[in-house]
């Protein structure tokens, strides 16, 4: 994984896609978000929505899943090629998150992250604070969900 | 029973819903699906960042405010979901056994240019621990159906 000095605003990382089952929206509803267009095919028909939809959230935590698998990729490669990995997190949080449209049973989103900002961090020397504009976008080519995000990372350490 | 409608949230309403005990193994369970960085799955990895130990996943904490205020008012309301979430910020690692709430602050509303029959209340929810430390705080937009659906305001 790069270090805070490697990271270049406007670097886009491809994160992926990930289909969404009946199955695992009404799971992960029942668990976190049960309201019936979540959960309830038939109740989802008669509100706004139209069918089933996922939570919000859900579509969010899949993010960070391919967020998550996508930097353990880069800091294997790293470590194969006898490279340091640069400590990243956690985030401080994340401001206009958008769902834009509703992820429904079968759609499959595509999503992405670019680096839109980075500053050193006054209180912790030794980090940086990166700022990136993460999207999902549905097979037919609709942004689906949008949110910037601020996370710390390990400066280079100085060679002694 | 008549649902909650958004005449029903009067901007300056506070309401406090849980309390939930947020176990070790939900913590764990919970990044091993959707988050899988060691901080959120193991002490000592924790132990090496600035969460100074095990510390829930951030979206978990976000995924338990929702299930805490579905529970707490939106299941009884007649909610149209919300558009999103206009800033959150992570403010104090969530350890295993904390004992959470959410505060929720109504803190204004206003009706739907495009669909007058709904209206949005912007709610602040804080998830809180039993010292009342602030671990997350975010502000969102609800869209809830008017009570004089279609009708002239």
């Amino acid at each position: 994984m790069n270090y805070f000095e490697d990271v270049a605003i406007g670097e886009v990382m491809a994160l992926g896609g990930h289909t969404f089952t009946a199955e695992e929206i009404k799971a992960f509803a029942l668990r976190f978000d049960p309201q019936p267009f979540h959960t309830d095919e038939a109740a989802a028909k008669e509100s706004h929505f139209g069918a089933l939809c996922a939570s919000g959230w859900h579509t969010s935590v899949v993010w960070m899943r391919l967020m998550v698998e996508y930097r353990r990729r880069l800091s294997e490669a790293a470590r194969a090629r006898g490279e340091p990995v640069a400590a990243i997190g956690p985030a401080l949080g994340f401001r206009d998150l958008k769902w834009h449209k509703p992820v429904y049973v079968n759609d499959t989103i595509s999503y992405q992250s670019e680096v839109v900002d980075k500053r050193p961090s006054r209180s912790r020397p030794r980090l940086g604070l990166v700022s990136i504009r993460s999207s999902g976008v549905n097979q037919h080519g609709e942004l689906v969900l949008s949110f910037v995000s601020t996370t710390f990372l390990e400066r280079r350490p100085e060679v002694p | 029973m008549s649902k909650l409608h958004w005449e029903d949230f009067q901007p300056g309403h506070v309401a406090v819903y849980g309390p939930r005990r947020v176990t070790r193994e939900e913590i764990i369970a919970f990044a091993a699906e959707f988050d899988p960085q060691p901080m959120h799955m193991d002490e000592a990895a924790g132990g090496a960042t600035l969460l100074g130990g095990l510390g829930a996943s951030g979206w978990h904490t976000c995924s338990l405010l929702m299930r805490m205020v579905a529970d707490g008012f939106l299941l009884d309301a007649a909610s149209e979901g919300s558009p999103g979430i206009d800033d959150l910020r992570w403010l104090a690692p969530l350890r295993p056994n904390t004992e959470i709430r959410v505060r929720a602050i109504a803190l204004e509303r206003r009706v739907s240019k495009s669909k007058p029959e709904r209206g949005f209340v912007k709610f602040r929810f804080d998830v809180i621990d039993q010292q009342d430390k602030v671990i997350a705080s975010l502000t969102c937009s609800q869209m809830l159906k008017r009570r004089e659906s279609g009708a002239p305001a």
